[in-house]
């Protein structure tokens, strides 16, 4: 049974090999009509490769706005995202993102669904239907290749969206909160999923998200983000063995880790409920 | 089995209703409820089918009907959709359009049809032009409808699959915007039937416009509501048709 890691060894920076993602001192603001507020406020991490890092905080922490920015949907930010030691400006096909709303193409198939980035790519019809057959199977939707998402359920439709983002085969699997809207037994297993995915292609992830089970279901590191601005609180080393299976989560050190993270993140939802309170007093007639 | 339940039965809903609503329209006549000089008996206008169709060449007229038709739904998709997706990708353009567009889809521009014959003539070409002009305002708004309710996550799933603009629009945009494409298609098309038909009996031109101005004229009631019935026949094949045309270009919902 592994153990809660002391918080001093709990180092910012990933293993000893070069980082495939580097998050350098991203600051971003945005301007409302109550003034300039700071989403992103000098955030600096890295990933190694074939790491899980999750990202956790608050609602309104910036999250949201930290997965645009390294997937390259937002500009207007201060500091740099580098893949493999290229700083990335806009979308790149190093970094595949799942998004946390449901983002398959309804008028596709699940096929043509998963063969779209290859169809971009230009790759002969045949070649992009076998490579699409092969993330496919790897999500487990065999079986279900000529069906549309509306014949899908949630959970069947997210792991769509993921094999589509892995048919692109990126260098990092960028999610943002992708079983958010599912259940917590659907969540679970499809965590399962992605261990499974992710063991099998040693494939780097990066995950945003608010539920602190997930995060340590899954990830190698969970770094903690603080209330608005939106800053490094902690970056916690989850010590867990692999390969790992929603199972853990009756362990005792699975509580330990779920516990700190939750020490952690009370005092910064606490903050986050205030604001929110506070926001809506001062509307009120 | 009860998928042909499910189907069978809104059709013999609304079959049976019909039925019912021309036995009672038959019946009120015969009972001298309605006056049948203004009504005529559901069962003349039944037979006046056979004599329409013979004695004034209606499938001629159909297809003359049908190919005015035609070409203002031609008219429609390349200028309609056209026009839409400009106003939609040019901000400034639908800014400074979009109320007007408005405006013109609930004027009467069948008033508009001296004008039209002024500068096309007595011809086909100013009926097609009547439908298109009518049809028209409905398709460019549901086109922009359409383009601008693509969910945002669609389009950042192609951003970030560094799709060109121009892949964005044929991949995303226009796939997910074409049921309201279609539905704008089908209400532009109501309007340039209406208008089309309604021009052929004001000009005295074409097909079944053309028609029926001239059995009511001769006061011939059944004969005009047979001929009534070949103008919503009309519209039968223009709605099948898109209908098909929508089911191919996009399977499932």
């Amino acid at each position: 049974m592994a153990n809660v890691a002391p918080i001093s060894s709990m180092a910012p920076r990933s293993s000893a090999a070069a980082p495939i993602l580097v998050v350098d001192d991203i600051v971003k603001r945005f301007e409302t009509p109550d003034g300039t507020v700071t989403a992103v406020d000098h955030i600096s991490f890295d990933v190694a490769p074939g790491e899980f890092l999750a990202v956790i905080g608050p609602s309104g922490c910036g999250k949201s706005t930290l997965f645009n920015i390294i997937g390259g949907l937002t500009d207007g930010y201060s500091g740099r995202v580098a893949v493999a030691g290229e700083t990335v400006k806009g979308p790149h096909a190093a970094i595949g993102m799942v998004f946390q709303e449901e983002s398959t193409f309804p008028w596709r198939t699940v096929t043509e669904n998963v063969a779209f980035p290859l169809e971009i790519a230009g790759l002969p019809k045949p070649q992009r239907i076998e490579r699409a057959q092969h993330f496919i199977d790897l999500v487990g939707l065999t079986g279900f290749e000529r069906r549309y998402p509306a014949e899908l359920s949630g959970g069947m439709r997210q792991r769509v969206a993921i094999a589509r983002t892995l048919a692109s085969e990126p260098k990092i699997l960028l999610m943002d909160e992708p079983f958010g809207a599912l259940d917590e037994q659907t969540r679970l297993l499809l965590g399962d999923k992605v261990l499974a995915i992710q063991d099998q292609l040693k494939q780097t992830c990066l995950l945003i998200t608010h539920n602190i089970t997930e995060a340590v279901q899954l990830a190698d590191r969970v770094l903690v983000m603080t209330y608005r601005p939106g800053t490094v609180k902690r970056i916690v080393a989850i010590e867990l063995p692999r390969p790992r299976s929603s199972e853990i989560v009756s362990s005792d050190a699975f509580g330990r880790y779920v516990a700190q993270i939750w020490g952690d993140l009370r005092e910064e939802a606490s903050r986050g409920m205030r604001d929110d309170e506070q926001h809506i007093a001062e509307r009120a007639p | 089995m009860n998928r042909a339940r499910r189907t069978f039965l809104p059709f013999a809903l609304g079959f049976g209703a019909l039925v019912v609503f021309i036995l009672a329209l038959e019946a009120l006549i015969r009972a001298g409820l309605i006056n049948r000089f203004i009504v005529p008996l559901p069962s003349q206008i039944a037979g006046a089918f056979g004599r329409v169709i013979v004695e004034e060449d209606i499938p001629h007229r159909f297809l003359v009907t049908a190919r005015e038709a035609l070409w203002a739904a031609l008219l429609l998709l390349l200028v309609g959709v056209g026009i839409g997706v400009l106003l939609y990708r040019v901000r400034l353009l639908r800014e400074a359009t979009e109320t007007w567009v408005a405006a013109l889809a609930s004027a009467p521009t069948v008033l508009m049809y001296p004008l039209f014959l002024v500068i096309f003539g007595r011809s086909e070409t100013t009926i097609i032009m009547m439908g298109f002009v009518a049809g028209v305002p409905a398709v460019i708004l549901k086109v922009i409808e359409g383009l601008a309710s693509t969910r945002p996550v669609l389009i950042n799933v192609g951003r970030s699959f560094k799709l060109t603009e121009l892949q964005l629009f044929w991949k995303i945009l226009f796939p997910a915007a074409l049921p309201t494409i279609f539905v704008g298609l089908r209400l532009g098309m109501i309007f340039a039937l209406i208008n089309i038909v309604g021009v052929e009996f004001l000009i005295n031109f074409g097909g079944l416009g053309q028609l029926i101005n001239d059995l009511a004229e001769r006061y011939d009631l059944p004969g005009t509501y047979a001929a009534i019935c070949f103008v919503i026949l009309v519209s039968v094949v223009f709605f099948f048709l898109t209908d098909r045309i929508e089911r191919w270009l996009r399977p499932v919902d």
